[in-house]
């Protein structure tokens, strides 16, 4: 990887649970179902492994490789949206799940980072969503239940996605 | 969005409960204290009364005025630092709490913001907001609040 990825969306949650716990929430195909969209985690788990969010009928929605592997501390994996197809050609960005203990809790931060000056239309989809998707892995690890958060993707982003890939900023000499 | 003379931090969380139990805790000292380091809202929620943070000690963290209120819907709050001169210096803060049902849900978004670019106070918020939110999450939904916000906070 040689882009450099700026953080440009962090969200924090605290769970009453183990670090472990928490790592086996974001890695297991078991959890990420319950409370990721309904989307099952396929991940080689090393450095430099093949990474997938799958539908339930195995389709890819989501692919990338594993940046760092470090049970139960650092998770850390490139995206690229493959199951819509606008999204596809968009650069990949870089999400960072970082477990600390805080307290008999744990502290969980999701940075996720662009190497291109991103919209903030197209920023607006992870702002809505990773606060729907952590608040519900919170629920799984101290309910057993996860929450069924309907949403749509924010107003502008799908135009915002099809601009972005019709004028390729990325390309641009920075 | 995103405006240069502006400060702001926005949070969402997602809560299994009804807008009226989320209000109450939000609102009343009893639950505050629970998932807020002991520290409670001193304040009778009406359009124009006054508003104060106080900690579990007895000092004041923070003091306005409640802007806007219309529960369990939504209320403003002036909110100025009373405890950090660096903070205190900045001046007066809004501070919104909106909640949102959904199914069998609330959808709580915190907006705090203030005047002013790069500003301290909105620093400060940003790293304490998320805590004091998880832990009331984990109150409604577990009937428990994170071990860790039951006591006052150290320093």
């Amino acid at each position: 990887m040689s882009a450099t990825f700026k953080p440009n969306t962090v969200y924090v949650i605290y769970i009453a649970a183990t670090p472990e716990q928490v790592w086996q929430a974001l890695t297991d195909p078991a959890f990420t179902k319950q409370y990721f969209g309904g989307f099952a985690i396929d991940v080689e788990p090393r450095q430099g492994g093949a990474f997938f969010l799958r539908y339930p009928d195995g389709r890819v929605h989501m692919s990338g490789r594993v940046v760092e592997w470090s049970p139960p501390r650092r998770f850390s994996c490139t995206w690229l949206v493959e199951g819509m197809p606008e999204f596809r050609e968009l650069p990949e960005c870089l999400v960072t799940y970082d477990i600390e203990p805080a307290g008999g809790a744990v502290k969980l931060t999701m940075t996720e980072a662009h190497s291109w000056d991103v919209l903030d239309d197209i920023l607006a989809g992870g702002r809505q969503g990773w606060p729907a998707i952590l608040s519900g892995l919170k629920s799984v690890l101290e309910t057993g239940k996860s929450l069924e958060i309907k949403m749509e993707p924010p107003q502008g982003m799908v135009e915002a996605v099809r601009r972005a890939v019709a004028e390729k900023p990325w390309k641009r000499s920075t | 969005m995103s405006d240069p003379n502006k400060s702001s931090f926005v949070y969402v969380t997602y809560i299994r409960t009804t807008p009226q139990k989320l209000w109450d805790a939000l609102t009343r000292p009893e639950f505050n204290r629970q998932f807020w380091y002991q520290a409670w809202q001193d304040c009778e929620w009406k359009a124009g009364a006054s508003w104060r943070l106080m900690l579990a000690d007895g000092r004041v963290a923070d003091s306005g005025q409640v802007l806007e209120i219309d529960p369990p819907r939504r209320f403003v709050l002036a909110w100025r630092n009373e405890f950090r001169p660096e903070l205190h210096e900045e001046g007066t803060a809004r501070m919104t709490c909106l909640l949102e049902p959904q199914d069998d849900m609330v959808k709580l978004t915190i907006t705090h913001e203030i005047d002013r670019p790069k500003s301290k106070f909105i620093e400060a918020v940003s790293s304490g907001w998320p805590i004091i939110l998880a832990s009331l999450k984990s109150l409604l939904e577990t009937g428990r609040a994170l071990e860790v916000t039951g006591r006052p906070k150290d320093k």
